[in-house]
């Protein structure tokens, strides 16, 4: 992450830290003086806003911890108490439940940004993949999480989904039982995913460092997809997008806020206000909303085993991502075929969401299965073949260059010399 | 700035779409009539006395099979509450009565309800609550105004994250207590279950009709029938579900006003910022 | 910072001031209900008082109940244990402040003060030492009061401070006899 501070050390006691633990010229390297460059647009916001959510997950959480209970017996009533009894409980509650929410809005447009500027193409492949893996571990915080306020809708949701693992051959009943540490979801299911849902948030946390040194190690990608090629192209990063991405944060926040203050149970679901009954099932189980996609493709496939192994390959084909699309031109705004077929893509996942609220039944099965076949056509098909016949736009000969022609997403602003330090 | 009206515009139609999904899910639920509730909106607060008579119904018509055991006396001196005096709340603790123990001998006692207590609940467990029900289970009513919030169908849980229409639990508990009819010509009731189109699982209900006009007396001159005893105690039950409602508009408030006034003046100071930087 | 331009500079530095100023603010209002979810919650506070039956407890015995989470001793003093805290002088005792929530701040630490009001042989106390929370033990000690064998205090028959690094004498709860044999503590 190191290697771009200005930063010398002036005082006699900076100088001491300096020489044995450079601390402050790698923050400076990486959130001060780091190159970034000029032209990245209000999508880019998200990265740091995803940090901000981060940061608040952990601190709600932890606050929330206090309070709660991990027992059968009790988590529900505690979780109560929390709404009910403590100084500002069920502000950090509904902020608690809500950002998970945005945690994972926030994480989509992030995915499709990277995935519309191709920055998961070379070299960025390992900051890609290690984003995949950060998803991977929210899906598993989340679901954890979940759990936690034992309602009908954590109990069953429990179920359904530890039962996926038997889906295994062979080993998978073991599994099932090993994930449950019982014959069902119970006391032991319930403290196990208290202590990973404490645990993983931390996890995301390392992970999300080594994204960051990864992408700080090619550089930023950017709308272009065009390398920096002098100091012309980029600016650095404070003051120009610290004080951009706070303000996307506040921005993000008022959304948010909304959510929390004004209609906190909207992305809930009304059973898990019923505590946990293992003797009976609710009506309708669905998992929260930002599992849907993967669930319609669960459900898309007619055996037990091919869905589960179609869902995670869903997930698993963006690990391989990088390989699959052969076109040497990263920015989708020159690429005149596959901007089309993005936002095909794009709908077909919002189309899977919308399906995997649905009952399995009917029309509602035969459009999952389009729109499962379609999702994968996409990675496998779409994107290798495109690569091959696909002719990209010229492409600008530097970011300076498209910044002051103003390339089609850029109208022509203000032109004038970049400012210097 | 064109990027971010662009920007604005794709996400509001793709986030409210993915957000909003799961509101699809049971569009299938009975017809909820919408009602007007002082609680609505950005700005609702709880009417004291419309929440004191709601009370009066739960005390004298749905306690006798209700539980509303997350509840405690002294909610109902709270700030955001129904307004009772701690006086008052003390003297309706005390109507009830309590076990507690053990003693010295270790045998559990009786005792009058004070404020820190929980209200007590009818029956001392399921089991005994549907022995006593002819099977069926009355729900306790501590939080059902939040767990009865039957979805609406597409489009119109997209509209109700702007509208902030959040009173669906208290809207279908209204249309439970007055949708009792006669069942249509053909249908069977079964025995010890009464006809109602309006309840979520199935049109038949195992709670006899609990309002009738003039059941409970009023002293406030509000008209005494059935529809203003269901809302009345509709949102009472709302007021227990969620104590802290009126807390959290008025914060909320004041937090979207600081926000968006930081945003607006660090929107302003980035583009100063960025005034000389092409980009 | 860059400082390219330089004409209005006073705007420019009053936006950037207003606008650190306001995020300062915010975030210390951000950071008020974290700290406050620590408070005691309302049903903390709420915590009922409790009411004892001591018509069991005969002269010279001793009962502890538990209030708020805290042990409360409750003592029917003999005769020989009043004369003996009613006979050290007041200059004697290391804190001379009674000590007894029923009475205002800065009464004197007299065995009458510190006893239950028109009831002198009973005695009410927190049982908790004040010098780092320990429960002493009763009728132990160089006074015959209680001892703490955590660190070495030791109170008299009223429950004073008299030796060791205890700085203060057992505190006495808020209570009431409520009638001749109850005490409602709290």
């Amino acid at each position: 992450m190191a290697g771009h501070s200005n930063y010398v050390p002036q005082s006699a006691a900076a100088k001491w830290l300096e020489s044995r633990l450079p601390v402050i010229s790698l923050i400076r390297g990486s959130f001060v003086d780091f190159p970034t460059p000029k032209n990245l647009n209000y999508w880019w916001t998200f990265g740091g806003i995803l940090f901000f959510v981060l940061i608040a997950q952990i601190l709600t959480g932890v606050v929330l911890v206090m309070h709660y209970t991990p027992n059968t017996a009790m988590a529900f009533d505690s979780v109560e108490h929390i709404m009910r009894d403590v100084n500002y409980g069920w502000m950090l509650r509904y902020l608690h439940a809500n950002g998970a929410s945005m945690f994972f809005i926030a994480v989509y447009i992030h995915i499709f940004r990277g995935l519309y500027y191709g920055s998961y193409k070379a070299p960025r492949e390992i900051s890609w993949i290690l984003g995949v893996i950060i998803f991977l571990i929210m899906m598993g915080t989340a679901f954890m999480g979940y759990v936690l306020p034992w309602g009908q809708m954590s109990f069953w949701g429990a179920t359904v989904i530890t039962n996926l693992f038997s889906a295994i051959p062979l080993v998978g009943e073991a599994i099932r039982t090993w994930l449950w540490g019982g014959f069902a979801v119970d006391n032991p299911t319930l403290n196990r995913f208290f202590s990973l849902h404490y645990l993983l948030p931390f996890m995301i946390f390392g992970v999300v460092l080594l994204h960051v040194w990864a992408f700080h190690t090619t550089g930023n990608n950017n709308p272009t997809g065009v390398q920096p090629k002098s100091k012309q192209d980029t600016l650095p990063f404070h003051p120009y997008y610290t004080v951009k991405d706070l303000f996307a944060i506040i921005v993000f926040m008022i959304f948010f806020v909304w959510f929390a203050f004004y209609v906190p149970n909207y992305m809930g679901h009304p059973d898990n206000y019923i505590e946990a009954n293992p003797l009976v099932t609710p009506a309708h189980i669905v998992p929260e909303w930002y599992f849907l996609p993967f669930y319609a493709i669960l459900r898309a496939i007619p055996d037990k085993l091919g869905g589960v192994v179609a869902m995670f390959g869903a997930i698993a084909v963006l690990f391989v991502l990088p390989w699959l699309d052969r076109s040497k031109v990263r920015s989708g705004s020159y690429r005149p075929l596959f901007k089309q077929f993005f936002w095909v893509f794009a709908l077909v996942c919002v189309a899977l969401g919308y399906l995997g609220a649905m009952p399995a039944e009917g029309i509602y099965v035969t459009l999952s299965r389009i729109c499962t076949a379609y999702y994968f056509a996409h990675f496998l098909i779409i994107l290798p073949l495109l690569g091959l016949f696909e002719k990209p736009l010229p492409l600008p000969a530097s970011i300076s260059e498209a910044v002051l022609k103003g390339g089609s997403a850029h109208p022509a602003g203000a032109v004038s010399a970049p400012e210097t330090k | 700035m064109s990027t971010m009206i662009k920007m604005v515009r794709v996400l509001s139609a793709v986030a409210t779409l993915a957000v909003a999904a799961p509101a699809l899910a049971a569009g299938s639920g009975p017809h909820v009539e919408r009602q007007s509730w002082s609680f609505a909106g950005p700005f609702g607060t709880y009417d004291k006395a419309q929440l004191q008579r709601g009370f009066k119904i739960y005390k004298e018509v749905c306690s006798s099979c209700h539980s509303l055991r997350l509840v405690k006396f002294r909610n109902l001196g709270e700030e955001g509450g129904l307004g009772y005096s701690e006086e008052q709340v003390k003297a309706i603790a005390a109507e009830y009565t309590v076990e507690d123990g053990p003693n010295d001998d270790g045998d559990m006692f009786e005792r009058p309800a004070v404020a820190a207590d929980a209200f007590p609940s009818p029956f001392p467990n399921e089991k005994a609550a549907r022995a006593s029900n002819g099977g069926a289970y009355p729900p306790d009513f501590s939080l059902l105004a939040k767990a009865r919030a039957a979805h609406r169908g597409f489009p119109w849980f997209v509209f109700d994250a702007f509208t902030q229409y959040q009173e669906l639990g208290p809207d279908y508990i209204y249309g439970l207590l007055t949708g009792y009819e006669e069942a249509p010509e053909g249908v069977e009731v079964p025995d010890g279950q009464y006809y109602n189109p309006h309840f979520m699982n199935g049109h038949f209900i195992g709670m006899a009709p609990p309002l009738s006009d003039e059941l409970v007396e009023y002293e406030d001159g509000t008209a005494m029938t059935t529809e203003q005893y269901a809302k009345d105690v509709s949102a009472f039950m709302m007021w227990a579900a969620e104590p802290h409602l009126e807390a959290r508009k008025k914060i909320g408030f004041r937090v979207m006003v600081f926000l968006v006034f930081f945003a607006g003046l660090l929107y302003f100071t980035k583009k100063k910022l960025w005034k000389n930087v092409a980009h | 910072m860059a400082h390219t331009d330089t004409a209005e500079p006073t705007r420019r530095e009053f936006l950037y001031i207003a606008t650190g100023a306001a995020g300062v603010v915010g975030a210390g209002a951000l950071a008020w209900p974290f700290i406050d979810q620590m408070n005691p919650d309302a049903s903390a506070l709420a915590l009922a008082s409790i009411e004892v039956d001591v018509s069991a407890v005969e002269e010279g015995q001793s009962i502890t109940v538990q209030w708020r989470g805290k042990p409360v001793f409750i003592r029917y003093r003999t005769a020989e244990e009043i004369e003996a805290a009613n006979s050290v002088p007041l200059s004697d005792l290391p804190d001379q402040a009674a000590r007894n929530s029923n009475l205002p701040d800065g009464t004197e630490a007299t065995d009458a003060n510190r006893s239950a009001e028109g009831k002198e042989p009973w005695l009410v106390m927190v049982g908790i030492c004040t010098h780092l929370g320990c429960v002493p033990l009763g009728e132990q000690g160089d006074f015959g009061g209680w001892f703490c064998p955590c660190h070495g205090s030791h109170y008299d028959t009223a429950g004073r401070i008299r030796k060791g690094p205890a700085p203060e004498n057992l505190l006495i709860p808020p209570y009431a006899f409520v009638s001749d044999t109850t005490i409602k503590i709290g």
